[in-house]
Order: C-alpha cells, then sequence, then structure tokens
C-alpha cells in the first residue's frame, strides 16, 4: 500500500462512515480539483454511484468553463446536482465586481451567505432534471445534517486544526477551542437537533498528493489548471474578479507536479493567487467561523 | 518516485511551554520545508507587532491562539527527509487540551516528548508519557531540550533522564532514546550541535529516520467491522456489497467468512472494485467490499472474520482500561453508549477498580472517574459485542464511550468479567461441540417432549430429594422420560478432584454448580427432562446454570423462605401429597407457554 492508496483508503473509510450515519448528507462540489477528487473518491466508495447529492454555491461570478464542465460531468455521472446561491445580494448588486462590497463581504454575501441558507433549505435549491437537462426548483427543504466537504489541512492556518468530522452549532460557528476527540477511526456522529457536522475525507492530502492522484486515476479536471499557450494557469479556481491565474507553463499534469515537486511553486502557498485572504491577518479564519468552506 | 516513499505521523507532546511548537518549527525551517508564504507572513506580523521572531510562531497559526499564547489543538504539518515524509502532530501541552493529544497521538507511530531541561520533568511529562503508552505508540524519544540556558551541562541532562527513566519503566515504556537539545538555537534538531560534545547520539532528526515503519498487521486473523451493506437498485445495480475496512489480516475471495456476534457463516464470492484493478485478496487498511455466495443478513456492527482462524470474543461484561475526557464525569448507573469497530452499544460503568493518578502511578478507589483521569474499570453492555483483547489483537480490542452527543473517553479492553468466562467457555464448547448421528430434533420426535431442567431446592433441613423422586415417578408414569439428578451424585464423581468440604468457598461452589449444570446439559442434548437439586441455590447460581444450559432453568423451592433465595417460579409445601402434581402441572404449563 503506498502513500496514495493510505490517503485514498482513509477517504473512503470517512466517505462510508458519513454515509452510514447521516439521514440528510451532502457533498458540496466547488468544481475545483479537491473536490473533484472527492467526487471520484465517492465513486469508489459506493462503486460508482454517488447516493447523495452534491451542492455547488453558484456565484454567477464563477469562470464560465467551471458551469459547463459541472454540467457536463453532472450528467455523464447521473449526479443529483443541486445549486443554490445568494438571490437577493446579487440582485441588489452588493458584491465587490459592482463596486458596493470589500472582497471579504463579497465572499460573506455571496458564498458563507449562500451556502448557509442552501444547507438549512430557507433558500432555494435548484435540482438537475436529468430527463429535461434544465435546473427546477427542489421541493426538498430539509436542512443537511452531514455536509462533506474537499479542505485539506495543508491549505492554510485554520484549516490544518480541522477534524474528520467537525460540529458546526445553530448558527454554524466552529468552536476552534473546544473540538472534539477523534481517534481510532472513531468520529463524532452524534449531534444536537439544529446543529450538523463537516465531514472532511480530504484533511491528510496536500496539494500534491491531490494532483498526483488526478494523474493516476485520471480524474478529469477543468482545463483553466492548465496553460492555454499565455504563459498563465490558474493553480486554485475561485471567481474570475478575485482570483489570478499564476506565471506558468505547464501544460499537462506532469508539468504541474514537476511544478510543485521540485519547480517553482514548491515552496509558494497554493492560495496565493486568491486577493481575499490577503486583506485582513484571520479574515479567512472569520469567514470559516462564519461557514466558509 | 516520491509517491513510493514511505510516510510517518510523529506526534510531539510535553508539558505546557517546554518547547514542542519551537522542534517542531525548526525542524520545518532546517529542512527547507516551509511554503514561502508563510515565514513571510509570521515575520511579517511579528514586524507590526513589535515582537522579536520565534520559531514556535510558525504554527500558531490563529489569531487567538496566539492571544493566549498556548497551542490550543492538534495541528499538522508536513515535511520530508531523503528517506520518507513525515507529518507531525503538534500537540499542545495545556492540561485543559488532553482530547487534542490523543487525537493526535492515536494517529502516529512514533512519538517526540520535550522535557523542558530547567523546568525538569513536570505533571504533563507523565501523564503524556503514561498516555502513549495506552495508546500503544511503542518508539518514544525524549528531547530535553532548552539546555542552551543550562550552560548545555552534561549532569542536568543526566538527572532529566534517569528521573524520567524511571517514572517510563513504572509505566510499562522503554525509551527508544533521549537526545539534549535547544530547539530555539537549532542544538542537535537537524544540525550536530558543536556545544555539547559529551553527546554522541543522534540528532532528532537523524532519530526521526531511525524510527521503524510499523508492519501492517497482514499476518494476523482477518477482522472487518462491517461499516455498511450496499445495493444500489435503484441504479441498475444488483450486487449485494458488504462494505467495511480490514482492521488486521488478510480476506481472499473463496475463504470461508464468519459474522459476529451472530455466527453466521458464508464463503467471500468477489471483492468488489470501482476504476482499480481487479483483486483477489485484500489487507489491512483497504476499505473494500465483498459480495457473498450465500445471502445471509449481515447489518452495520458485525465484525467479519474467517471461519478458519481464531475467534473474536464475545461478551456484554468488559473489563477494560480507560481514560476520560469528558466534561462530566464518567459516573455508575448512567446510561452511555461505546462505539468499537462499528458496533454501537448502550453501556454503563458497573464499577471502577481503581483510578490511577497518572502523574504518580498511585492508584486510589473512587466511585467515578474525572477528566483527564485513567481507571481501570468494569462495563455492562446492554448486549454482547464482539471484540479481541487489547494485548492479543489491539484494532479490535478498543473502544469509545459517547456521553450525549460527545465522544468522551476511549480504552482498550482488557478482560472479559467473572461469568463471562464461563460464557465464553459455553461458546467455545458450543462451537466444538461434536455433533451425533441422531439430532436433538429427531429425539424430541421420538420421545414426544422438549427437553427441559428443572431445579428444587430449599433451605438445608427441606426435604427437596424426596418432592423430587416423587415427580420423577410421576412425569414418568405420565409418558416422559425423565432423569433425577442430586448434586450429591456429582460430589464425589465429576467434583471428585475440587472438592474440599468447604462449602462456603465460593469459587469452588460456582465450579460445582457449573459441573452440575454441564452434566445436565449432556442429558437435555439427550433429550432428556432432567431433575436438579441442590440446597439454598441463590441469584447468581440460577445465573450460573442459564447461562451454561443457554435457556431459562424452572425453579421450585420446597419448604421455608431462606436467606439471600432468588425469585422462583414455584413454592411448595414440603408436607403437601399433592407438591409433585404441581410442579408437573405448573413446568408443564410454562414450557407450553415458551414453546
Amino acid at each position: 500500500m503506498d502513500h496514495l492508496d493510505r490517503l485514498e483508503n482513509r477517504s473512503i473509510h470517512i466517505l462510508r462512515e458519513a454515509y452510514s450515519q447521516f439521514k440528510s448528507l451532502c457533498m458540496l462540489w466547488s468544481i475545483g480539483k479537491d473536490s473533484t477528487v472527492l467526487l471520484c473518491l465517492a465513486r469508489k466508495a459506493f462503486y460508482g454511484h454517488v447516493p447523495f447529492p452534491l451542492v455547488h454555491i453558484d456565484t454567477h461570478y464563477k469562470i464560465p468553463e467551471m458551469i459547463t464542465y459541472r454540467d457536463r460531468l453532472a450528467k455523464e455521472w447521473k449526479l443529483d446536482m443541486i445549486y443554490g446561491e445568494n438571490r437577493e445580494a446579487l440582485d441588489k448588486k452588493l458584491t465587490f465586481p459592482d463596486g458596493n462590497a470589500t472582497r471579504i463581504e463579497c465572499c460573506r454575501n455571496l458564498k458563507t451567505e449562500a451556502l448557509r441558507h442552501t444547507l438549512s433549505g430557507e433558500w432555494p435549491r435548484y435540482r438537475l432534471n436529468h430527463a429535461t437537462g434544465n435546473y427546477e426548483k427542489d421541493s426538498n427543504t430539509e436542512p443537511y445534517t452531514g455536509v462533506i466537504v474537499g479542505i485539506r489541512a495543508d491549505e492554510e492556518g485554520s484549516r490544518s486544526k480541522e477534524r474528520y468530522f467537525s460540529p458546526r452549532d445553530k448558527n454554524n460557528d466552529w468552536d476552534i477551542g473546544d473540538q472534539p476527540p477523534e481517534f481510532w477511526g472513531q468520529y463524532k456522529t452524534d449531534f444536537a437537533p439544529g446543529t450538523h457536522i463537516r465531514i472532511h475525507p480530504l484533511l491528510d492530502w496536500t496539494e500534491l498528493d491531490v494532483w498526483e492522484y488526478i494523474r493516476r486515476e485520471g480524474v478529469p479536471v477543468v482545463s483553466l489548471y492548465f496553460d492555454q499557450g499565455n504563459g498563465k494557469r490558474y493553480r486554485s479556481l475561485g471567481c474570475w474578479p478575485c482570483t489570478n491565474p499564476v506565471e506558468s507553463d505547464a501544460k499537462d499534469l506532469d508539468g504541474i507536479i514537476e511544478e510543485l515537486r521540485s519547480g517553482k511553486f514548491a515552496n509558494i502557498a497554493e492560495r496565493s493567487g486568491r486577493a481575499q485572504d490577503k486583506e485582513d491577518g484571520g479574515g479567512l479564519e472569520e469567514l470559516r467561523k462564519d461557514g466558509y468552506m | 518516485m516520491d509517491t513510493c516513499k514511505k510516510d510517518m505521523n510523529i506526534v510531539i507532546v510535553g508539558h505546557v511551554d517546554h518547547g514542542k511548537s519551537t522542534v517542531i518549527g525548526r525542524l520545518l525551517a532546517d529542512t527547507g520545508s516551509l511554503p514561502q508564504g508563510k515565514l513571510e507572513q509570521i515575520k511579517e506580523m511579528c514586524r507590526r507587532n513589535s515582537k522579536p521572531f520565534e520559531y514556535a510562531f510558525l504554527l500558531d497559526a490563529l489569531k487567538d491562539e496566539r492571544a493566549q499564547g498556548i497551542t490550543i489543538d492538534i495541528a499538522r504539518c508536513f515535511f520530508r527527509t531523503e528517506k520518507r515524509e513525515y507529518i507531525i502532530l503538534d500537540a499542545p501541552g495545556h492540561i485543559e487540551f488532553l482530547k487534542n493529544m490523543i487525537t493526535g497521538a492515536s494517529r502516529a507511530e512514533a512519538a517526540l516528548l520535550v522535557i523542558d531541561a530547567h523546568e525538569g520533568v513536570r505533571e504533563n511529562s507523565r501523564r503524556h508519557g503514561y498516555i502513549l503508552s495506552m495508546l500503544g505508540i511503542k518508539q518514544v524519544s525524549v528531547l530535553v531540550n532548552k539546555l542552551d540556558i543550562m550552560g548545555y551541562s552534561e549532569e542536568v541532562f543526566n538527572n532529566i533522564v534517569k528521573e524520567y527513566s524511571e517514572f517510563l519503566a513504572a509505566a510499562g515504556v522503554t525509551p527508544t532514546s533521549f537526545i539534549p537539545v535547544s530547539a530555539a538555537m537549532g542544538d542537535n534538531i537537524a544540525v550536530r550541535s558543536d556545544k555539547m560534545p559529551w553527546y554522541d547520539g543522534m540528532t532528532v532528526l537523524e532519530q526521526l529516520d531511525a524510527f521503524k515503519e510499523e508492519l501492517p498487521p497482514d499476518d494476523l486473523p482477518f477482522r472487518m467491522p462491517v461499516q455498511d451493506v450496499y445495493k444500489f437498485t435503484s441504479s441498475g445495480d444488483e450486487r449485494r456489497i458488504i462494505a467495511g475496512t480490514v482492521e488486521s489480516g488478510t480476506l481472499r475471495a473463496g475463504d470461508g467468512i464468519m459474522f459476529h456476534p451472530s455466527g453466521k457463516k458464508t464463503t467471500v464470492a468477489t471483492i468488489e472494485e470501482f476504476n482499480r484493478p481487479k483483486r483477489t485478496a485484500v489487507t489491512s487498511g483497504y476499505s473494500t467490499g465483498i459480495t457473498m455466495t450465500e445471502q445471509i443478513y449481515v447489518k452495520r456492527g458485525d465484525l467479519a472474520v474467517k471461519t478458519d482462524e481464531k475467534p473474536p470474543v464475545t461478551a456484554s461484561r468488559i473489563e477494560v482500561s480507560l481514560f476520560w475526557l469528558g466534561k462530566d464525569a464518567l459516573t455508575e448507573g448512567k446510561r452511555y453508549y461505546l462505539k468499537t469497530g462499528s458496533a454501537k452499544v448502550p453501556m454503563r460503568l458497573e464499577k471502577t477498580d481503581y483510578v490511577l493518578n497518572a502523574s504518580s502511578l498511585e492508584k486510589t478507589a473512587k466511585p467515578k472517574v474525572e477528566k483527564n483521569e485513567v481507571a481501570k474499570c468494569t462495563l455492562t453492555l446492554e448486549r454482547p459485542i464482539s471484540f479481541d483483547i487489547s494485548s492479543e489483537l489491539s484494532g479490535t480490542g478498543r473502544f469509545v464511550i459517547v456521553d450525549g452527543y460527545e465522544i468522551s473517553g476511549g480504552g482498550i479492553i482488557t478482560g472479559v468479567a467473572g461469568d463471562e468466562k464461563i460464557r465464553q467457555n459455553v461458546l467455545r464448547r458450543n462451537f466444538l461441540w461434536e455433533k451425533g448421528g441422531v439430532s436433538l430434533t429427531e429425539r424430541m420426535e421420538r420421545f414426544r417432549q422438549k427437553p427441559f431442567v428443572i431445579m428444587i431446592t430449599g433451605s438445608k433441613n427441606s426435604d427437596r430429594k424426596t418432592v423430587a423422586r416423587e415427580l420423577e415417578k410421576l412425569l414418568f408414569a405420565n409418558g416422559r422420560s425423565v432423569y433425577y439428578l442430586g448434586i450429591g451424585n456429582v460430589l464425589y464423581g465429576v467434583d471428585a478432584d475440587i472438592k474440599t468440604g468447604h462449602s462456603e468457598d465460593r469459587d469452588e461452589r460456582d465450579e460445582h454448580i457449573r459441573r452440575l449444570a454441564e452434566t445436565a446439559n449432556i442429558l437435555t442434548d439427550a433429550g432428556l427432562i432432567v431433575i436438579l437439586t441442590a440446597s439454598e441455590i441463590d441469584e447468581d447460581d440460577v445465573y450460573l446454570m442459564q447461562t451454561v444450559l443457554g435457556e431459562k432453568i424452572f425453579t421450585v423451592r420446597v419448604g421455608n423462605a431462606y436467606d439471600k433465595e432468588p425469585a422462583f417460579d414455584l413454592s411448595v409445601d414440603e408436607n403437601d401429597e399433592k407438591a409433585a402434581e404441581t410442579i408437573m402441572r405448573s413446568a408443564e404449563a410454562m414450557r407450553t407457554e415458551e414453546l
């Protein structure tokens, strides 16, 4: 059993544990490489099936190619695809690109708030109808009590403190000072009404692990991660106004892996292209406490 | 290729402020393992706050953590050497945060335990050392830190080595090494120090590379807790797949497999895969799924084992060593849940043998176990579960306890309690029983009766034997196949090796009762109704006999009440001429009801 096998099997164990213990379970799919690896792990865990819905929070500022790719895979793999949004903030233009919010406020409006209300079922969920190929308002408004998320501990400081099964209280708050113990493959699967559990099967993976796994397993990823000939590529995907491509001529998986292992990115943080991380010393942590991924 | 390189989890433990984070910061910096952004970010932060930069700040990535100045949770750091990749788990030193340390340490294959040379061995130096042994971490290297402020003194180092070695020996831990270091100065961390010429052992980095990888437990008996049973029929998939992660051993297609505690047996048809090459065997650590040749009922919580390997233990009263992390103490009488493997069962604390002071290793008798304490206890489960004794098979010999919604403790199973041992014998006897050529069902048809046991007891002076003989004659006259067996008939034969004449000896008495019941068991297997007599049977005796016989016995008291008597199915007057008839009607009525 090699390094990737170990990671893969532990992640599958966690996914199966989540599926067996949570009646109302969903997986967040950001369309990025990490949550797409997570999706492939789920197909492996459940032998080609994904027995829970995939939820995407659409800020409507995502790079258009990401949405095309999302719907293509959803149809191909017969995924139970759901998206949610902050319609009010979009209508009132309370966003950074509209000049009415800081980057952090914009993240809070379009991601955190949209996520919170989509998970709780208070705001509309739009579900892919595989017969018509269109998204329709979902009649199920039951809150999700288990939410699978593809975060990794090596991404930034606050994520390194996470658990595999991490409780969120009624206000989505994360009490970093008082987290459940987690040992011997036993996780927190009991929770009070109104609270929910975030499940993090990729916690032990590094950025390099993710790319090596993508190469080994042939995981399909958006072409934005590769240099299309202009000497730039995205290392991390988000909304276009706040995510900048990095200078790189990595045109394929081998190129990316080489760059991470010993090349120019071996010592540069992955989210260095994300503008919102820099705005405030603990901005991301604050957002995470509020439910941001 | 790097992916072929081994990886290893290391935990760093020790008392608060003894320098754990500094050791990690140094390791990361001196091996060039820091992401560029991180060091810059922390240095910038220090500049803005007019604080001198410290390596420990690298890990204190959270705002409120820096405010408190102590590490509050487990953090993972990654770095690699030529030999392997390391995941360093930083465990906090503050006494309140033991659960975080256990979270970190339970994933580790080896530990670094840091002791401040100036402060010396402190409470958590000891507590953490003890819990490492309970978690089964066998490789522990002790770093004696901050020797720079002690003038790099060999004597200071040697004194700590002596004091702490003695403590560890009492706790049953043999340290891998002691290393004199100064994490702040970088002495003996990644680079050999020229300040301590008296030390010729390994640096911390060399020690890490010298730790041995744990061998996967593939050669041990196969154990797989059943995590779930999948049948995605609505997606057109007709397979019924038993899913789980292999805890130990190896399983192959075609192997005989058995599910405990039910004991149902079948054969492995296939090992299922998706987007992975087909395989015919799985070993420990694999999250796998199997199909079976026969569709027997299997559910989450069952323990899958191989039919030709050592069976697990099944019991509902267990002896354990545990540590308690909950805000509320572990208390007798309160209902908790115990989780082991995939099984989850309601449980109660039956009794606490002793609470261990992890610092002094003194044993104190206490009725409950408080937060951060370690204890030896007996637990009663509401139904039997299957597991292994921790010293024989650690993966399936450990558990956690859930109080309300929270995991509040954990421990290892050290044995089964008292009469559970008899239960084990009975299970084993049934398992190994050599069946005859005529089945019990055939005998029941021939004798037109279902065998059962009637126990006739009473005070020492009661005339239970006469009543028993009358009953035997009456049943026989009514066409029953019946046999009367008084305890006197086994005492001098079957029991000759243990009979001492000291009837007060509880253990001896238990063994007489057990043998009486075992003898009766042979007679009922022969299809007979058995009448037993013994004086002053108590509740424990009845329980023991029922355990051995595997079903309810009909109990009758003849004559007056006596001390410690159990609840009887029937009481009769010894002078009543109709006593035998009353017993017969009553016993047969009960049997009919049961049938």
